[in-house]
């Protein structure tokens, strides 16, 4: 069991101050899959992937990754551990004062001893995967934002990770990019190897793409399955989100006192 | 009335702990770890040299040509003031004296405050609200080692030179008004200088003085960068604050030097 789960969260807490997050939080990632966690915004999934990646301590339970207690390591171990991590940030995150290629070749050059001219093959490599090896000359100013995720995708796979993390990469894409970014997911996770866990509300584009759906409400996974058993889910709020309903058990107005109330008070 | 004065003394005492002890505590970590993690950023020393190239070699322009002015300004009145007591000679003396012990550290430190401390802090606070700084950690790569500490350094090695340069630029300027412009005695001008410009007294303690100067205002600098709330006023706040603590600080450091 434990070492065909490449992560397993298991009864994790957390909370900002007196805001609780992550409620109680049970789930697996099984080596080789790619797994969503969706939810609305604000669910707690971005914190839940920063949790896994040990950049935020939780309050009780444990987050195993390759069997290693993540919130347990010191920071040595923990940065040992990321080595083998990638993560894609929401908007990229790319290094404004570096190139394309520049930003590729960073963890190359940071963690390994390799000579120049094998970090410029490896770096131009990771770019050719994502299509991009024309833009490495080109500054992230320079790049539109989908081609800046792409880059940014080639920058965290560029030691090879086991794990991979996605925070919200579809965000603000147009539909090509959207289906490129979501054809790499797959691709890459299938030929590195790899295992990969999406975090995202983009129901349609995460519904073709994974193996395994972690559906998550007000900090609590509400419900788990495959995308068949998603789209054939009876949970009503699920449903409401799938199909984007405005209104249903999720209100389309925030907690407010009465209307009539309000306007003619006074 | 009792009970809302302890409210209000209550209350400012609140502000202080929050604002300024908390704060101070936090500012005097961060420069532990930056000390602590400052290892790679000399074994990487071309990350410490482009910082410098930012800080130091950009800010050369406002330097040279205030250090120029100053100078200028300073050889007129000196000129003015000391001609009534037929000891226009000495004017090398004032000029030299007033730039290297206390005029050069202190306005190189406001210039270098404004130009430099606060493009570090921008600089940092952009790169942690767009994530970078996340996107480093998650890469294992500690941010306070790879960005953080090359700045530090480049600001504190920066900064001696550039006062250095600002009282020469400065030395000069009061020689082209009062020698070139005026007609002071140039034999005089010079040799009463050198005569009087003790090395150990006045130029070193100029150039500790530069340092101590150059220390508070880049660790001001890269921990309001650091500390800056990931938003645009939050970065724009920092931006401020180090200029006003650092122009602060640096008048009440000059008051200690003394």
């Amino acid at each position: 069991m434990a070492t065909s789960n490449l992560v397993e969260v298991q009864n994790v807490t957390f909370g900002y101050d007196e805001r609780q997050v992550l409620k109680d939080i049970n789930l697996v990632v099984p080596q080789g899959k790619v797994v969503a966690i969706m939810g609305l915004s604000g669910c707690g999934k971005t914190t839940l992937l920063r949790v896994i990646g040990g950049a935020l301590l939780p309050d009780r339970g444990e987050v195993r990754v390759a069997g290693r207690v993540v919130n347990k390591l010191s920071d040595s171990e923990l940065f040992a551990l990321r080595r083998r991590m990638g993560m894609l940030f929401q908007f990229g995150a790319l290094f404004t004062d570096m190139s394309s290629f520049e930003n590729v070749a960073f963890q190359m050059r940071e963690h390994t001893n390799l000579p120049e001219s094998i970090i410029r093959d490896l770096a131009l490599m990771k770019l050719q995967a994502v299509g991009l090896r024309g833009a490495a000359d080109l500054m992230p100013s320079e790049l539109s934002g989908g081609m800046a995720r792409r880059v940014a995708l080639a920058r965290s796979i560029a030691l090879d990770p086991m794990l991979m993390m996605y925070d919200e990469p579809f965000t603000g894409l147009d539909p090509i990019s959207l289906g490129v970014i979501g054809q790499l997911i797959r691709r890459l996770n299938d030929s590195l190897g790899a295992t990969s866990i999406v975090v995202t509300h983009d129901v349609a584009e995460a519904l073709e793409l994974v193996d395994y759906v972690y559906y998550m409400s007000a900090g609590k996974v509400e419900f788990q399955g495959t995308p068949d058993q998603v789209r054939a889910a009876g949970l009503s709020s699920l449903r409401q989100f799938v199909y984007g309903e405005p209104d249903g058990p999720v209100p389309f107005h925030y907690p407010a006192p009465d209307y009539r109330q309000d306007l003619f008070a006074q | 009335m009792t009970g809302r004065l302890a409210e209000l003394v209550r209350a400012l005492g609140a502000r202080i702990v929050d604002n300024w002890i908390w704060r101070l505590g936090f500012a005097c970590r961060f420069l532990w770890f930056t000390l602590k993690e400052s290892g790679p950023s000399f074994r990487r020393f071309h990350l410490t040299i482009r910082e410098i190239y930012f800080t130091g070699v950009l800010s050369l322009i406002i330097i040279l040509v205030s250090g120029l002015f100053v100078g200028m300004v300073l050889g007129l009145q000196g000129y003015d003031t000391l001609v009534r007591y037929g000891s226009s000679e000495a004017l090398g003396v004032l000029v030299s004296l007033s730039l290297v012990r206390e005029l050069g550290p202190v306005v190189a430190g406001l210039l270098f405050a404004s130009r430099a401390g606060s493009a570090i802090t921008a600089e940092i606070g952009l790169m942690k609200a767009t994530e970078q700084l996340s996107a480093m950690e998650m890469m294992a790569v500690d941010p306070i080692a790879r960005v953080v500490a090359p700045r530090f350094w480049a600001g504190v090695i920066s900064m001696p030179l550039l006062a250095a340069l600002f009282s020469a630029m400065g030395v000069f300027g009061g020689y082209l008004v009062g020698v070139r412009l005026i007609g002071v005695d140039e034999g005089s001008f010079w040799s009463q200088m050198q005569a009087a410009v003790d090395f150990r007294e006045d130029v070193l303690n100029g150039v500790i003085k530069s340092l101590v100067f150059g220390i508070a205002v880049t660790w001001i600098a890269v921990y309001e960068g650091y500390d800056a709330p990931p938003t645009a006023e939050g970065v724009s706040g920092a931006t401020t604050r180090t200029v006003v603590t650092s122009s602060l600080v640096l008048t009440a450091l000059m008051f200690r030097g003394r």
